[in-house]
């Protein structure tokens, strides 16, 4: 019987299989650790008198609730943040007594958890991947089954390398075609969950298929299942390809030499068979999308940046008509007026989602020669150490500098607000991450969700900007 | 642990897609504690800027005192993986949640926790919105949720209501099948090995 991708990871990983009244073991290949949901973890460890089954399978880097402010003359940054400060402690000394390998503020490897696996050749296709992070299904981009899970499951992997699980259901996201000039990964994400609702998803394993997918680079895939999260599913998936091999190729600890070889003769049957079935379908036409933002207050409130914002008037369910109406009221914007021109107070480029090199290098060929408005304060966060190495290697810091932007430490920053890198209430910021949520960017903040070119194009006009008009 | 079936009062937060930001805001997370979230929960529709309670957000009125269920709006619980979200809750002093869904995550991390989260109808989910408060008797066994007028039916994972019902650990359930786990590890081993190196080597 023809089995798709997800079956085949699933398979290849069950420890116990589901009965009528058990649910399946699940073997976990690589859990990847942070600050901010692992310490009640590692407690439950203690207070059981418990080890961690496979500390060469587990990793942990210091991200959430880092400052990205500049290194002193040593390259060392203090956290002054009194809690974050003894949250990271707590991650150092739980790494060091059960013997997981911590990536830590000072380390060459630090990064978002989900740019440092990828990067570093732990993500690896048909295998499964954890972290207590809901945007790990960024690693799914490599064909491995990856999602996040709370902290008792972070528990329950640190254990026992394994988690209780029930079979999703499979919905396959094909996207034939070619995207235009100035529309990237971050639209065609947007453009998904803009069509499935932020529960459209739930209960499923997404599968992104079709022409433009195969075009995309690793790190533009990864952008598309990083939000699969954001559509309610479980994990979003990329059957691996040339594109995948060549990108581990030679990474630190991709296999090498015959073992190389090997793996990626196994690699390739990660797969989705001919004639597999999927429980759902979505198709979208690559060439009809135009770069997108948000205009309320969840992922899947997003348009086209020509359009204009929806009016609730016109929406039949109540309960949807009052979500709609409080979220507009919430941003300050208008039923059926256009986003375009809307004043910017901050851009934000960095996250999980868009602070990989291409991310970065978009952002600058928009800055290259221009100036970042004087009404906005414009913050480039690249996602890794290694990404700020590379980025500055090729002079993209000089780029966000001359223009005016600030060039940071890595962290998940403005994404999430726990660092000191804060939006003012009231503040609209347009931001290169993966959630508008109400507050997520500091208490009272409005986010418009883009990609790093609109982004950078609506810190240099000052203003809401289609970068085609740009470009 | 709570024992089923009980009877309990209950208030209403009509908002769709309430995610876990709004349950508990990202800023009150750099704790290494489960407990001290309940004053937290929905921290910035509960309380003004200033500090102050806004008194008409739901629990800071009066019925919210002693209510042990909270009826939300569709898609419950959406967004990040934080079980900060079901901790905050039973701070508040939740030991249900209904809706007429749950993001996956937010219901898993829920269940572990002793917090259930009861799945209905969109039609008894509007009826009872619509009421505002009342007071509700959930029956686990029976997998059924009533009130004054009405009885609706919610569905729950058999293992998760076996969890639920005897209190069972479900690490200790997991622990159990460390041969399981060994076999497996045993039976992959070569190209599992070769395929990843050791992280801390």
């Amino acid at each position: 019987m023809p089995r798709t991708l997800y079956q085949k990871v699933w398979d290849t990983h069950l420890v116990t299989a589901p009965s009528a009244s058990t649910p399946g073991v699940l073997y976990i290949d690589l859990h990847l650790v942070h600050e901010v949901t692992s310490p009640q973890a590692f407690a439950e460890l203690r207070a059981r008198g418990l080890h961690v089954r496979r500390p060469d399978r587990t990793i942990a880097t210091m991200d959430h609730a880092t400052p990205t402010t500049p290194r002193d003359a040593q390259g060392r940054m203090p956290v002054l943040d009194a809690q974050a400060a003894t949250q990271l402690e707590q991650l150092a000394k739980n790494c060091a007594d059960f013997g997981v390998r911590l990536n830590d503020i000072d380390s060459p490897d630090q990064g978002i958890v989900h740019v440092m696996g990828p990067e570093l050749g732990l993500t690896q296709p048909g295998s499964t991947i954890v972290c207590g992070d809901s945007h790990t299904s960024t690693h799914g981009a490599f064909g491995a089954l990856a999602f996040g899970i709370g902290t008792s499951e972070v528990g329950h992997v640190l254990a026992t390398q394994c988690l209780l699980q029930q079979p999703a259901k499979t919905m396959e996201i094909r996207i034939d075609g070619t995207l235009s000039r100035g529309v990237g990964a971050k639209d065609v994400i947007l453009a998904v969950i803009a069509k499935t609702g932020v529960g459209g998803g739930t209960g499923y394993v997404f599968e992104y298929t079709g022409s433009a997918i195969r075009a995309m680079t690793m790190e533009q895939r990864m952008t598309v299942c990083n939000m699969s999260i954001e559509a309610g599913a479980r994990a979003g998936m990329i059957a691996p390809d040339e594109t995948t091999f060549a990108y581990l190729h030679g990474r630190r600890f991709a296999p090498s030499g015959t073992a190389w070889d090997e793996a990626v003769v196994r690699w390739r049957t990660f797969r989705s068979d001919d004639g597999a079935r999927y429980d759902a379908t979505i198709t979208i036409d690559a060439s009809s999308l135009r770069p997108m933002i948000t205009y309320g207050t969840n992922p899947g409130m997003a348009i086209p940046v020509d359009e204009t914002v929806p009016d609730p008037s016109r929406v039949i369910d109540s309960g949807e008509r009052r979500a709609l109406e409080h979220a507009l009221t919430y941003m300050g914007v208008a039923p059926n007026t256009p986003l375009l021109g809307t004043p910017v107070d901050v851009v934000f480029v960095g996250s999980c989602t868009n602070s990989r090199l291409s991310d970065l290098r978009d952002a600058a060929s928009v800055l290259r020669g221009r100036r970042v408005a004087p009404n906005v304060r414009m913050l480039v966060v690249p996602g890794s150490r290694q990404v700020k190495r590379d980025a500055e290697a090729e002079g993209l810091d000089v780029v966000f500098r001359e223009a005016g932007a600030e060039w940071r430490e890595a962290g998940c920053s403005m994404c999430i607000a726990m660092n000191g890198d804060v939006v003012a209430p009231g503040a609209v910021a347009v931001s290169t991450s993966n959630r508008n949520f109400e507050g997520r960017q500091g208490a009272g903040s409005r986010t418009v969700l883009a990609s790093p070119l609109t982004a950078a194009a609506s810190a240099v006009a000052g203003v809401i900007t289609d970068v085609r008009t740009l470009l | 642990m709570t024992t089923y079936p009980y009877s309990a009062s209950y208030v209403s937060l009509p908002a769709e897609n309430v995610d876990t930001d709004q349950i508990i805001p990202a800023r009150f997370l750099k704790t290494t504690d489960k407990t001290g979230l309940g004053t937290l929960a929905f921290h910035d529709w509960r309380y003004e800027a200033q500090g102050a309670p806004r008194p008409d957000f739901v629990l800071n009125r009066p019925e919210a005192r002693d209510a042990r269920i909270l009826v939300a709006g569709h898609n419950f619980g959406c967004g990040s993986s934080r079980e900060h979200a079901p901790w905050a809750l039973l701070g508040v002093g939740f030991t249900a949640v209904v809706s007429s869904a749950f993001a996956d995550i937010f219901k898993n991390n829920a269940i572990k926790n002793g917090l259930l989260p009861v799945e209905v109808d969109a039609h008894t989910l509007a009826r009872l919105l619509n009421r505002g408060t009342g007071t509700l008797t959930i029956d686990l066994d029976a997998q059924t949720i009533t009130d004054a007028e009405e009885s609706a039916s919610f569905p729950i994972d058999p293992f998760a209501k076996h969890c639920l019902r005897n209190g069972v650990d479900q690490l200790g359930f997991l622990l159990d099948h460390q041969d399981a786990i060994a076999a497996f590890e045993a039976r992959r081993g070569d190209h599992a090995k070769a395929a990843m190196m050791a992280v801390t080597s």
